[in-house]
């Protein structure tokens, strides 16, 4: 196995049931793994309810650490469509060729420094730091608003990757009603003024709502933006004839960005409440039990993906669905993929080779099943081209 | 060389011409309304979902597997629907009309 690697641990049960069992908190969670099932559930609101009480759709529940609703992401359909059509504008921003030279500038200087510093632990010096910086611009705020998401460390919630932490939460909550108010007295250019001054159902977005909107876009857009840029330095590290195809063939970014948010599957699954007495998978499910949509299970499913445990860089039917799937897609793919994209190229161009010298793989515990999602620390030395 | 005609939601008539690439490629260069292309043309979001003219069919061919269990969960599927990532451009496709399902 590679040191890169991200074993499957869904296969057998994929293959057998279709289906995992996991207990959370005493509100156990039946798990889809076949690709089919997971797009249908997906597509299926009405019996399977992303607007359940706050925090219960998420693995592990948020239940008992929040009590605001995360907008548009815990809202079915009709209003999930009127909140949706407000903020999708704003986050396909980092299309515009201004935003791209931005975000551009962050990567250059990022990968730099690294080059600069030559070795070092990729998550905290590298992910984190970069992942943050690219966020002032996804929200509009000042570069400098960076330093203090960096010195939040990686799991905004989560302290080791799998605890739930209201402690780390409320620093996150605190800081965003700090950030609101701020904005009501000084209203400026940014994500939250921008949403303090829009228009739902004939009114403006109250205060609530726009935490909403704010909690969800730090906290979806955090490990698992993090995790996919260390992930892909880790695979860039073990396999140099990617890094040299990638400068030869930039035409082939975007495949190996599809390809690597489909092996890497950054967030393993995300929960529905199911509203009425039905069946998955042939299995009985009951109203108010929970089901998840294993998008990782699904992104390694057989019948859909050849060789669906390999990275095959340039793969060109990628059916995946590592940003999700239906309504709830992820509201900041446009911006990830943006990131994405901007550091293959950049790595592909400036760097000759990785190193791996040590590394702690960050392995989720699902009970049934124990998956690698990342590392929860990787020590690189980066060597630059001679030019 | 292919022309390609896109009939937009607004009922707005644009007329572009290709030489190769995809025909969502070319909706997104020339920013076609309702045509998005997120994933880049892998197939994977459905944001390129157009109606090919019932006449034009024969020249464009059905929609993959593929393509069909993805239009299956979209909206307003019907015998026409494609995902125009999915069309390649060339003479074979010229003078076809699109309609845009968002």
């Amino acid at each position: 196995m590679k040191k890169s690697s991200l074993p499957d641990p869904f296969e057998k049960a994929r293959l057998e049931s279709g289906l995992g069992k996991m207990n959370d908190q005493d509100d156990p969670v039946t798990m889809l793994l076949r690709h089919k099932d997971v797009r249908k559930t997906a597509h299926n609101w009405k019996t399977f309810q992303s607007g359940a009480e706050p925090g219960r759709i998420v693995v592990p529940s948020e239940v008992n650490i929040r009590d605001t609703r995360q907008i548009p992401f815990e809202v079915d359909p009709p209003e999930h469509k009127d909140y949706r059509a407000i903020v999708e504008p704003w986050f396909r921003r980092p299309l515009q060729p201004e935003y791209e030279a931005k975000l551009t500038e962050i990567i250059t200087n990022s990968v730099n420094e690294a080059i600069k510093t030559g070795t070092l632990e990729v998550v905290n010096s590298f992910s984190l730091p970069l992942q943050s910086r690219a966020l002032t611009l996804l929200l509009n705020t000042p570069f400098s608003e960076s330093e203090t998401w960096i010195s939040w460390g990686t799991h905004v919630f989560r302290s080791e990757g799998e605890a739930l932490d209201g402690d780390k939460a409320n620093i996150l909550y605190n800081y965003i009603e700090e950030q609101i108010e701020e904005a009501i007295k000084n209203p400026s250019e940014n994500l939250y003024s921008k949403l303090l001054d829009s228009e739902f159902n004939g009114r403006k977005l109250n205060k609530e709502e726009v935490k909403g909107i704010m909690i969800l876009t730090f906290a979806g857009g955090r490990d698992t933006v993090i995790n996919t840029i260390t992930n892909s330095i880790a695979y860039l590290a073990e396999h140099p004839e990617s890094l040299k195809r990638l400068q030869k063939e930039p035409e082939i970014i975007n495949n190996a960005v599809e390809e690597l948010v489909r092996y890497f599957s950054p967030l393993t699954h995300m929960g529905r409440v199911v509203t009425e007495d039905t069946h998955v998978c042939e299995h009985a499910a009951k109203a108010n039990t929970r089901v998840s949509l294993c998008w990782a299970s699904a992104n390694r499913d057989e019948k859909v993906f050849e060789n669906p445990n390999e990275i095959i860089l340039d793969r060109k039917v990628n059916p995946h669905v590592g940003f999700g799937f239906s309504h709830h897609n992820c509201l900041g793919a446009t911006h990830a993929r943006q990131i994405m994209r901007i550091l293959l190229k950049t790595l592909s161009e400036k760097i000759q080779s990785i190193e791996i010298l040590d590394y702690k793989e960050n392995i989720e515990n699902l009970d049934e099943f124990k998956r690698k999602v990342g590392y929860d620390s990787i020590q690189v030395k980066f060597n630059t081209k001679t030019v | 060389m292919a022309k390609i005609t896109f009939i937009t939601s607004d009922d707005e008539k644009i007329t572009l011409e290709g030489t190769s690439g995809s025909v969502m490629a070319l909706a997104v260069e020339n920013n076609i309304k309702g045509i998005d292309g997120d994933c880049g043309g892998v197939c994977s979001c459905a944001t390129c979902h157009v109606h090919v003219a019932p006449e034009d069919l024969a020249k464009t061919g059905k929609a993959s597997e593929i393509e069909t269990d993805m239009l299956e969960l979209d909206d307003n599927t019907d015998e026409y629907s494609r995902l125009c990532c999915q069309l390649e451009i060339s003479d074979a496709i010229d003078g076809i009309v699109l309609k845009v399902a968002k």
